[in-house]
């Protein structure tokens, strides 16, 4: 099929570039250059979907991001993506495109039997049929959401990267259009750092679709092309196309997203598809430029019908002819324009259809000069054609303007263009939180007061002037740099210049007068994207609807992908007209990002599979990794968590490993444990206020258990700390809590206690720790170790000394979490891998085994040992774990202290920590399960604990576990149930927490 | 003294030596670990005189008072962290270089309300250079990164992905391999903070070299 609608020459496209694309399977060629709008009317394709509720015929109607009708279904399989606007959608080589909301076929939808019920299914309809019954909603949606929708999003996860990067500058310009231009040259030449953003692939604005504007005395357009080489000359600017400023958040951070690959037909290897620009600007200008405004009158929304500047853009911009005879309707001077451009390029223009009666502006004197038919006090009152807008009625208005008079003329014409008027685009300048004002003379809403270090200009700011465009660019460009800090020194130049043709006068009106009652004959759309009419704003007014935001909700005008940008303010016209109140009273609705609708995957960036989150390693990882350990999460460490064997399962592999830590070595990888090293004259007493025991007694060289409380008297961390010497210990933590614990205590000496001289260093990853277990420990310590004194004397339990390791420096601490004797040995972490396979090899005549965290929680809990977060859980205090031996009676105060003595923390109905034991020794509680007394026909039952920890003991031969039990301690030897979801219940009789060695005989060898 | 070959870099496991490819020319990132840094956090009271000149005494040159300052001599460098918290830094390769400025440095501020502490184990230290190192280190750090801004010797412990850093600016752009950094990672978020890196610097042309 060739183009018939392109124009013989002109146009930004490269026509030595054809490019092949398919559109609803059918095979089309237009040009580089074009977008998929401009390359499907240059092939004279008008309807290009069905609309959202009614599935009525739609066509194109602008040619940017406003675009509420040409939503389209691009590309296929897990890169498809829905909702896409035509109008934006950059032309390449093989490029595949769907209309959507259609079904069988775009030309003939059977949805479209909805048109004809359309008295039946007005706004609101929804709430009104389908709240009854309530249960029934889930089904009525399915079906809803079938007839009414949109594209279909992917099914399958993105293949493609994305980028995000921070970026910092002095002057942010949004839109590179004429005001925008000017601005960041302005902001450049003062030598300020610039970021200029415009989302459209080329600079210019709506000069890209103007056809004799002169600046500076040249072609705008030249005058475009300078301005891009000037500014990507200078080393501090930066010139973004193809990026789109979706939201302005606080503290003028402004997100961006860069297209970067979508329109490459060669795609770089490792180029992402799209970067977020996460944006600090110290001053914004926002040149956002200014959207038109459709007509509101009868069938208003048949393809064929555009807006007027559109139709510039698609003739100057891209070479194609939107139709071949157009009627243009228009209320202000921008019609004009459009048809004057028209006729210049050919098109035959059969009238151009004028709202206002004496309308007389210069674009209107030139069109009339030029012999165009010039319809005054008019109006196009209906138009006919299905699928392509064939003929419109235009008839006259009474002298007021209020009423069309009865019959008028039919005019043929296969292109009506329009123009209500101009709204400038608000939406960022909204976002940042400034206020809105409406001027009555441009019809239209203007920035009003800034909120944040913003300036608006051009267009977005109601000049709708070339001249008043670059003047006020130029003076916001220069005005942000100076705001910013940037000494402009004297060399300021001047705004480049050029003539102003302005869109007034004008007539604003928001429903154009109809010759019969209002409602009757066609659809008036306000609201394309949504299917929301004239008659459905009355019918919400008539309904009780008052404030703009409800009827926004009701009807849902300018709502969906397109957020209104074409329908906002005809549909507030509307409304103020019919509850006859001004503009400003009626206000507008929230403007919210993104401005168009943006990729997830551009906020994921980068950070999705093994960059997700940060996975810790220990120094000794790769050892485990190739023994075959299985590895836990904790945090974001990953451990050891059991080394299967030849097929064993993990509790076979774990049973295995118990057994060896208590019959001769079990060896384990303990790096993760946080270290805290404390320093300064007042360490002891920091350590009396933040455990609950006393510390000023510790000696050189020794360590102590501690418990941290909060300010509530729950337990939040335990650890052994050491006294390494005179004013130095080292503290350690849970591997969980590491950072809250050293952020707990660096928050208490900054805001608390900032007289205690006291430094807090985490010095977690200085060392790796390996800490061995088991009767043969000392013996295999002996063999290994240099200038260290093993003897009971020298190194007793809790007693800590240097010496060297397998000719490695390292510091040994008798500390056991297992109940034997246990030596923890730390050495520099980068030697953790060596000291770790030397004990392996020495290690080897007394068959040491390496074990996990699970073999590690079962040993421990066979001693009673507590885990802070299984055992406590934030509402557990030490004399609920029945360590009242560890709380400190003499000391004046600790953290917790006051937390403990409150009344509720002395009653005897608390939940106590005791040991359970199932009645069936082969039997193991689940963790988590609740305990009761009795157990009745169903829930609820009362429930006096629950299981805090459960394992099988291969040392004892039988189940055990901790439970947390009201007045446990009080209960030994009664029987309590465990009753299951599965319907299974366990019998279990409270004992003592310690399983295993009550009298710590172990600990010594 | 601990024999080299036991002791393993916090990147050893990725083997970069192997890796290590030259991107020659095209390259716009150039990415290295920088093995067993020398680094020592010092904690002392920085309005106090008598402090600060027995820190000179034992380093030869004072310590830095601004906000990110670095300074230093040819073995050292001190980096400003907090107002009462530096890292004395030698990045050389030299296992031993910790523990001996600790100690030093102990010795030197003994009395004195400081607190010495070898961290060097700790952290890693990976060196991005090239045209686009600085574009590449942006994208994951919020703080302005511009040469204007973050000057060539200064230094800023800040957020990089979702782990910290320390970063130092080596050189700028009129250093003849671009702009050099330096970023001090925790240990065992080497591997994080490196496949990161490489993965933001892939589109300029990214070359793992050899430390």
């Amino acid at each position: 099929m060739t183009q018939r609608f392109r124009l013989p020459e002109g146009g930004l496209i490269d026509r030595s570039r054809r490019l092949g694309f398919a559109f609803d399977g059918r095979a089309y060629v237009g040009y580089a250059g074009d977008t998929l709008a401009s390359a499907l009317l240059a092939n004279g394709v008008h309807l290009v979907g069905r609309s959202f509720k009614y599935h009525r015929p739609r066509g194109i109607l602008s040619a940017g991001a406003e675009e509420p009708n040409a939503l389209i279904q691009l590309g296929e399989g897990a890169r498809t993506e829905p909702n896409l606007r035509a109008t934006q959608i950059e032309l390449t080589e093989g490029l595949r495109a769907r209309s959507q909301n259609r079904w069988p076929s775009l030309g003939f939808d059977v949805g479209a039997l909805n048109n004809a019920l359309s008295r039946f299914i007005p706004a609101g309809f929804y709430y009104k049929t389908f709240m009854w019954p309530a249960a029934f909603w889930m089904k009525y949606e399915y079906f809803i959401r079938q007839a009414a929708g949109l594209g279909e999003a992917p099914q399958s996860r993105d293949p493609d990267l994305y980028d995000k990067t921070f970026a910092h500058c002095d002057v942010l310009v949004v839109g590179g259009g004429p005001a925008g231009l000017s601005a960041a040259l302005a902001a450049g030449r003062a030598g300020a750092r610039v970021v200029l953003a415009e989302q459209e692939p080329l600079l210019g604005g709506a000069l890209l679709g103007s056809r004799d504007e002169t600046v500076a005395g040249q072609p705008a357009l030249d005058w475009v092309a300078a301005a891009r080489e000037e500014l990507q000359g200078m080393d501090e600017v930066t010139v973004l196309t193809r990026t789109l400023a979706y939201g302005y958040f606080d503290h003028n951070f402004v997100a961006l997203v860069e297209r970067l690959s979508d329109h490459l037909s060669e795609k770089p290897a490792g180029l992402p598809r799209q970067r977020l620009w996460k944006l600090r600007a110290k001053e914004v200008v926002l040149a956002t430029g200014a959207i038109e405004r459709p007509l509101v009158f009868p069938d208003n929304d048949r393809p064929g019908v555009m807006l007027s500047g559109a139709c510039r853009t698609y003739l100057n911009r891209f070479g194609v002819r939107p139709g071949a005879k157009a009627v243009v309707f228009t209320n202000n001077e921008s019609g004009y324009d459009s048809a004057l451009d028209m006729a210049a390029a050919g098109m035959e223009v059969a009238a151009v259809v004028d709202l206002r009666a004496e309308a007389g502006g210069p674009a209107r004197e030139r069109a009339a000069g030029q012999g165009l038919r010039v319809l005054p006090g008019s109006a196009v009152v209906a138009t006919e054609g299905e699928k392509r807008v064939k003929r419109v009625r235009v008839a006259r208005l009474n002298e007021a303007g209020t009423e069309a008079l009865a019959a008028g003329e039919m005019l043929d014409c296969d292109l009506l263009a329009m123009s209500g008027g101009w709204s400038p685009s608000l939406h960022l300048f909204s976002q940042s939180r400034g206020k809105v004002r409406f001027d009555e003379t441009l019809g239209c809403f203007v920035p009003g007061d800034s909120a944040q270090a913003e300036r608006s200009a051009g267009a977005c700011k109601g000049a709708f002037g070339l001249g008043e465009c670059l003047a006020q660019g130029f003076a916001a460009g220069l005005e942000a740099a100076k705001s910013a800090g940037v000494k402009t020194g004297r060399k300021r130049g001047r705004a480049p210049q050029a003539e102003n043709r302005d869109i007034l006068p004008a007539r604003w009106v928001w429903e154009v007068p109809s010759s019969g009652p209002r409602g009757h004959g066609g659809k008036a759309f306000v609201d394309f994207q949504n299917d929301v009419t004239a008659n459905d704003l009355r019918l919400a007014m008539r309904e009780g609807y008052r404030s703009i935001e409800h009827v926004k909700r009701y009807t849902t005008t300018g709502m969906g992908t397109d957020q209104g940008k074409t329908s906002n303010v005809n549909a507030i016209g509307i409304v103020a007209e019919t509850l006859q109140r001004p503009i400003p009273e009626v206000g507008v609705t929230t403007f919210r990002p993104p401005y168009t609708p943006v990729a997830f995957g551009v906020f994921a960036g980068r950070d999705v599979d093994e960059l997700l989150d940060p996975v810790r390693k220990t120094p000794i990882h790769g050892w485990h990794e190739q023994a075959g350990a299985a590895f836990e999460d904790v945090g974001q460490w990953k451990r050891a968590w059991y080394y299967p064997r030849g097929g064993e399962s993990m509790h076979e592999a774990v049973k295995r490993e118990v057994k060896a830590a208590r019959d001769s070595i079990g060896m384990m990888d303990a790096s993760t444990l946080g270290k805290i090293d404390i320093q300064g004259k007042d360490t002891a007493e920091f350590l009396n206020r933040v455990y609950t025991n006393a510390w000023s007694k510790l000696a050189v060289g020794r360590c102590r258990y501690g418990l941290m409380l909060n300010e509530a008297g729950m337990v939040i961390d335990d650890g052994v700390t050491c006294r390494l010497g005179e004013t130095h210990y080292l503290m350690t933590t849970t591997t969980g809590n590491a950072a809250p614990v050293f952020n707990h205590l660096e928050e208490y000496l900054q805001t608390e206690w900032p007289d205690l001289e006291v430094y807090l260093t985490s010095v977690t990853e200085q060392f790796a720790t390996v800490t061995i277990n088991g009767p043969n420990a000392r013996a295999l310590l002996a063999e290994l170790a240099e200038d260290l004194d093993l003897g009971t004397e020298a190194l007793p339990h809790m007693a800590t000394a240097w010496g060297r390791v397998a000719g490695l420096p390292a510091r040994v601490a008798r500390i056991s979490f297992t109940g034997e004797m246990s030596y923890e040995i730390n050495v520099p972490a980068s030697c953790g891998l060596a000291l770790w396979q030397a004990l392996m090899a020495a290690g080897a005549k007394f068959d040491i085994t390496p074990y996990g965290t699970e073999a590690m929680h079962v040993l421990r809990a066979e001693k009673g040992f507590i885990i802070v977060g299984q055992e406590t859980d934030g509402s557990v205090t030490p004399i609920d774990l029945g360590m009242d031996w560890i709380v400190s009676k003499k000391k004046a105060d600790f953290i917790g202290k006051r937390g403990l003595g409150r009344p509720d923390m002395l009653k005897p109905d608390r939940k106590q920590l005791v040991g359970l034991l199932t009645e069936d020794p082969q039997e193991v509680l689940p963790e988590g399960a609740q305990l009761v007394d009795r157990v009745l026909a169903k829930p609820p039952m009362p429930m006096v604990g629950h299981v805090s920890s459960s394992y099988y003991s291969p040392n004892l031969g039988r189940s055990i576990a901790l439970a947390l039990v009201k007045e446990g301690r009080a209960r030994m030897g009664q029987t309590l149930h465990a009753p299951l979801a599965t319907g299974a219940r366990i019998a279990c009789k409270i004992a003592g927490p310690v399983f295993l060695d009550p009298e710590g005989a172990r600990l010594h060898g | 003294m601990v024999e080299r070959y036991l002791r393993q870099s916090p990147l050893a496991q990725l083997g970069l030596r192997g890796q290590a490819h030259d991107g020659g020319d095209r390259a716009g990132v150039r990415l290295s670990e920088r093995p067993f840094p020398g680094i020592v956090d010092l904690r002392g009271p920085h309005r106090n005189k008598r402090f600060r000149d027995a820190f000179a005494a034992a380093a030869g040159y004072a310590l830095p008072q601004a906000v990110g300052a670095t300074g230093g001599s040819e073995n050292t460098t001190a980096f400003w962290l907090a107002p009462d918290e530096w890292w004395i830094v030698d990045a050389r390769g030299d296992p031993e270089a910790g523990p001996r400025i600790a100690e030093t440095l102990r010795t030197a501020l003994a009395g004195h309300a400081a607190a010495v502490t070898d961290i060097s184990e700790s952290r890693a230290c990976l060196r991005l250079s090239g045209p686009n190192a600085r574009a590449t280190l942006q994208k994951a750090c919020p703080l302005d990164l511009h040469p204007g801004v973050f000057k060539q010797d200064q230094c800023a412990h800040t957020r990089l992905a979702k782990t910290s850093a320390l970063i130092h600016a080596v050189a700028d752009d009129s250093a003849s391999e671009g702009p050099v950094f330096d970023v001090y990672v925790v240990r065992s978020f080497a591997e994080y903070t490196w496949l990161w890196l490489e993965s933001a610097g892939r589109e300029y042309g990214l070359a793992a070299a050899s430390a």
